[in-house]
């Protein structure tokens, strides 16, 4: 596992529901974890509200200063650049959807590119209406490149349709996924999904917990 | 793969316009509805649409006239703040019985209020939040399925009965992602219209578009027919669900959001013997209010649940002539009550009859 994690992909596309269970991982092996929840796009559900649960498992979590609040102000925290500067620290970012979300990446690439120790992740989820297709998916991952200029290193499949998910619907993706793999020239490294739909044979399977839902 | 695709609900109003035939887009940013343009700004140019973000919510309202006037599909979307900027275009459109959609992804108010989602645009919705004698369709979807099967009813709505329709959503629907099924693209060749500003040809007399009447009599007339429209509105087309009411002592009233969380909140009650239905208004204008007053013959009171300071309430009170209790559960602000906020609601309105 590298040094930096940063997550990337359409909106919707269950980023901030991986970017935690990742940390979590993470902190299995590693004492110091961060998550930063660095999306400046979606003002209402994100990875910030896991926070009491990801910091007594001592994972420091860093949030945008006005996210979950009244104040609608994209503004990123100073600490972001703390974790990418010091490396003594393992980092998962939560990065905004799509392009416009990638864009406030760009300042911290230089440091991440010097460093080279980091993965990008593309979270892709094909039931998702723009992104139906391994090449409209890669449509995507372009646009997210263009945007912020780092090199992705892997596809994570996150295929779901939400609480009605069958197992079924997670198997009946792997084609697609293989296929953005082999169009875009990288790994196929997780296939994600609700941890409740207990074992399925599917590349590399990373079981999820996914984040509490009030309605 | 399965046939459904996991939308927020912005997404799905914005992808089921454009099935429902819709090709003209106007609008303006603002959270939580955003998404509707972004989508609109992806989707439109590949399929011979146009998406325009105007320089505001005026000149988008405006644009949306515009098209309307050519009876083609159109429609805006903004939340709360913005959809205030609307009203004076909003009653232009009535006062020239247009059809258009406007979407109103509702946020906290008054005045720049919050992002948070709230339902207190009701009384702007559905009492005209523009001025003169008119009204609007408004529908009141509570899932992201409702926000695609609505907003295609809406624009069917508006056409037939040639009115402005709305959505009237909140910030939860809007960002919420469910499952759902979208409706076939079906094709919507453009149909002459009587009224519709196409261009004469030199071959027949012009079509006006316009709200301006300065002979009084002229103008009563005007809004006489209208409103003969609006009574067929009311008698046609009044869709509202009735949940768990057959045997129901107790009448729990909430739309959108509020009635998912109350309807969590009749079972929890139901589990405790209490015997409390719902019903959801799904039309909040034309207000179900038949139905609403045969129930205060049957149940002993009602509750209104709202996320606002209690807006609805007065629609209840007057469709039940006040013959029984109406209570309110309310929140405001950008907050939603929890299912088990109502049940206490629902509990106090039982305890204060027996």
């Amino acid at each position: 596992m590298k040094r930096v994690t940063l997550f990337c992909g359409h909106y919707g596309s269950g980023k901030s529901n991986i970017a935690v269970n990742y940390a979590f991982r993470l902190r299995e092996t590693y004492d110091k974890v961060a998550l930063a929840d660095v999306d400046v796009v979606n003002p209402y559900f994100r990875s910030l509200d896991s926070k009491s649960e990801l910091e007594e498992k001592g994972i420091r979590v860093i949030a945008l200063p006005f996210a979950n609040t009244n104040v609608d102000l994209p503004a990123l925290p100073s600490e972001v650049y703390g974790l990418v500067e010091r490396r003594d620290i393992h980092a998962v970012l939560d990065v905004g959807g799509d392009d416009r979300g990638a864009l406030a990446l760009g300042r911290f690439v230089p440091y991440i590119q010097e460093e080279n120790d980091y993965d990008m992740f593309f979270v892709a989820n094909f039931y998702r209406p723009l992104t139906r297709t391994a090449t409209e998916a890669l449509g995507v991952m372009n646009e997210i490149f263009s945007a912020c200029r780092l090199p992705f290193t892997g596809i994570i499949n996150n295929s779901n349709l939400g609480e009605e998910t069958v197992a079924r619907d997670v198997v009946e993706t792997v084609a697609e996924a293989e296929k953005l793999a082999e169009i875009s020239g990288l790994p196929l490294v997780y296939t994600t999904y609700s941890e409740r739909l207990g074992e399925i044979n599917v590349p590399s399977p990373f079981p999820i917990r996914l984040q509490k839902k009030y309605f | 793969m399965s046939d459904k695709v996991l939308m927020k609900g912005n997404e799905a109003i914005a992808e089921a316009a454009i099935r429902a035939g819709c090709r003209h887009y106007f609008g303006y940013p603002i959270t939580p509805q955003t998404e509707v343009a972004a989508y609109m700004a992806k989707r439109m140019p590949k399929i011979g649409g146009v998406f325009l973000q105007a320089e505001s919510e005026i000149a988008a309202i405006n644009m949306v006239y515009g098209v309307a006037g050519t009876g083609r599909r159109v429609m805006t979307s903004s939340s709360s703040p913005g959809v205030s900027l609307k009203q004076e275009g909003i009653s232009y459109i009535a006062g020239s019985d247009l059809p258009c959609l406007i979407v109103n992804v509702q946020r906290g108010g008054p005045g720049l209020g919050g992002i948070q989602p709230s339902q207190s645009d009701y009384f702007q919705a559905t009492k005209g939040g523009g001025h003169g004698d008119y009204h609007l369709i408004v529908l009141a979807p509570s899932s992201v399925q409702e926000m695609a099967d609505m907003t295609s009813k809406a624009f069917d709505l508006a056409d037939k009965y040639r009115m402005p329709a709305m959505l009237l959503a909140d910030g939860t629907i809007g960002q919420m992602m469910e499952p759902v099924k979208l409706a076939e693209p079906v094709e919507h060749p453009f149909v002459e219209k009587e009224w519709a500003v196409t261009g004469t040809k030199m071959q027949r007399e012009h079509h006006i578009v316009n709200s301006l009447y300065l002979v009084p009599e002229q103008l009563e007339k005007k809004n006489f027919e209208r409103y003969e429209r609006y009574k067929k509105v009311e008698e046609n087309e009044v869709i509202y669900e009735s949940f768990m009411m057959d045997d129901a002592e107790y009448c729990v009233v909430a739309f959108g959001i509020a009635a998912r969380v109350s309807k969590n909140a009749v079972v929890a009650a139901r589990k405790e013997g209490i015997k409390v239905g719902l019903i959801r208004p799904v039309t909040l204008w034309p207000f179900p209010k038949k139905v609403l007053s045969e129930t205060a013959e049957k149940v002993k009171g009602f509750l209104s649940v709202e996320l606002s300071m209690g807006q609805m309430i007065e629609d209840v009170k007057l469709a039940t002539s006040c013959r029984r209790p109406v209570g309110l559960c309310r929140r405001s602000g950008g907050m939603i009550p929890s299912p088990d906020e109502v049940l206490e609601a629902i509990k106090n309105m039982q305890r204060g009859e027996e």
